[in-house]
């Protein structure tokens, strides 16, 4: 039987070549990192007169917050905005300079051997959002038309679909062309769903029961808002790995208003009056000062450079 | 042929964390009240400090099946301390109790991280911190659970002795007064709170005094 495995002529595509090490690391004690449903809770609904994307803005590395105020709605075009899940929920890396310490936000305690399997995924996700973003202006260059929400679904899911599941984004998309709003889910392993309201995250399930009891077709801008906040804040208080704060996008035809941090309901609930002093404790016991190199002063009127 | 390795553990993890400092004639017991399990939340209200005599009080994160089997094989232990002496158990007999109650279960531990505070039989307040098995020392202060890590330093630069290199060995910061000692206990949770998703929704504060005991309560944040 291994026989006939092994005469079977390569698959192509991915080379798995650093699974069989893995597994010997497993056997030996070392915790393999899984990709769980990850620390987030985003959510977009289709109203009235287009689409509402919410997200929480809790980023956690196992059970420590990273970062409690992150920001996980993304700019994919003028009318077209993407919540993102796991990895893809951190938008500092994407939109700034990304750092090793934002390569666990998919809330996995990453040992070090597994770090470069990790920044090959990171890296990629993190080009990911801001390339199809590229692509996008591009093709609006291109065809000097506004992009369609289609357009970004298809780029997105070919790119995901093409790294079979190791690229590890749960989105929402939406936004409103010139055929009407749309909202889509995206898994990472490049299947999409078209839903008149959808959830993804840790605290999806949270944020869809309120959905499910709730959501009603036409519903109005103020409405819809409501209960996008309703959905987020569900997700904030009954998932450990939500919290913190809402952000909401609200994209019509023509005009989008991105409300970061529209809502705040977590406070801190106490500061102490005094405050506290943290005194140098560390004391200099001794001093000694060593010149590496010795120094040369340079006198002004030396001769003049010959020819 | 590979080991087979058990796929049910009779382990969870609750979650939460504890506090206790020890002061000249008092002693401050706390633990927040979430209970949870994986990303869930089963209870923002439940207690997991309990009052074994006057001036012995348990405060233990961890699993709380095993908390509260451990709870009450205590508190058995000692009713039959009391009729066999004819006296309350002090805190430091309590203490080694515990140890010894762990240790039995050496090899089928009781998943709890505890720590007991009180009065000892001169009126100071002591703290007694334990690992799951049973090992434990005296301390002037600790904290166990899952904001452990964030709160013990916090405490260490609070409470401790500024440097340890300094010549003559100097004591630790001048001694807390009680209202001091909440105040800090309410900042430790409200920041630990901040960064560790399995703490927080409410804070109970006991205090424990001469006069007997006090309990309080404060809100944290419920997200």
């Amino acid at each position: 039987m291994i026989r006939e495995a092994m005469e079977m002529p390569p698959k192509g595509g991915f080379s798995f070549d650093l699974c069989k090490r893995n597994d010997m690391l497993v056997k030996k004690g070392l915790k393999e990192p899984s990709f769980l449903k990850t620390g987030t809770t985003i959510v977009g609904l289709i109203f009235k007169d287009g689409v509402i994307l919410g997200a929480d803005t809790r980023a956690t590395e196992g059970p420590i917050v990273a970062d409690k105020n992150c920001e996980k709605i993304h700019y994919m075009a003028p009318n077209i905005y993407c919540c993102g899940a796991g990895t893809a929920a951190d938008t500092e890396a994407v939109t700034g300079t990304h750092n090793f310490c934002s390569l666990s936000r998919c809330n996995q305690h990453v040992p070090f051997y597994f770090i470069c399997l990790f920044s090959a995924n990171f890296i990629l996700q993190w080009l990911f959002l801001d390339m199809v973003s590229s692509q996008l202006k591009l093709h609006r260059y291109h065809t000097g038309r506004e992009s369609r929400v289609v357009t970004a679904l298809s780029l997105l899911k070919s790119h995901l679909f093409s790294y079979q599941g190791y690229v590890s984004a749960a989105l929402v998309l939406g936004g409103v062309d010139v055929t009407g709003p749309h909202l889509h889910t995206i898994y990472p392993h490049g299947s999409t769903d078209t839903l008149p309201f959808a959830t993804m995250g840790s605290g999806s399930l949270a944020a869809m029961a309120v959905f499910e009891s709730k959501y009603r077709e036409g519903l109005t801008r103020d409405e819809g808002v409501k209960l996008v906040s309703e959905a987020i804040c569900s997700g904030i208080f009954n998932d450990l790995g939500s919290g913190s704060n809402v952000d909401i996008c609200v994209i019509t035809q023509g005009e989008k208003e991105y409300l970061r941090n529209h809502m705040l309901p977590n406070p801190r609930t106490y500061i102490s009056e005094k405050g506290y002093s943290f005194s140098k404790k560390t004391e200099v016991l001794r001093t000694k000062i060593t010149p590496l190199r010795e120094m040369v002063e340079v006198i002004e009127g030396g001769d003049a450079m010959e020819e | 042929m590979t080991k087979q390795q058990a796929n049910w553990s009779p382990y969870d993890n609750n979650g939460g964390t504890c506090v206790a400092i020890a002061g000249t004639d008092y002693c401050v017991i706390a633990a927040d009240t979430r209970m949870s399990s994986g990303y869930n939340i089963l209870t923002r209200d439940y207690s997991k400090i309990i009052q074994l005599v006057d001036t012995s009080v348990l405060a233990s994160s961890g699993f709380q099946a095993d908390v509260r089997a451990l709870q009450k094989v205590l508190a058995a232990k000692h009713l039959q301390y009391q009729y066999q002496h004819n006296k309350q158990m002090s805190c430091p007999a309590m203490a080694q109790l515990l140890s010894n109650t762990l240790y039995y279960k050496r090899f089928f531990p009781y998943y709890a991280f505890n720590v007991l505070g009180g009065l000892d039989r001169e009126g100071k307040g002591c703290v007694f911190t334990y690992d799951a098995v049973g090992s434990y020392e005296r301390v002037g202060y600790s904290s166990q659970g899952s904001g452990s890590t964030l709160i013990t330093p916090f405490l260490d630069n609070q409470l401790k002795s500024p440097g340890p290199l300094l010549l003559p060995a100097r004591d630790a910061v001048t001694p807390l007064s009680e209202s001091e000692a909440i105040d800090l206990v309410k900042t430790c949770f409200a920041s630990a709170t901040e960064r560790d998703i399995y703490t927080g929704d409410k804070l109970e504060i006991l205090i424990l005094n001469a006069s007997g005991t006090r309990v309080e309560y404060m809100e944290l944040r419920k997200d």
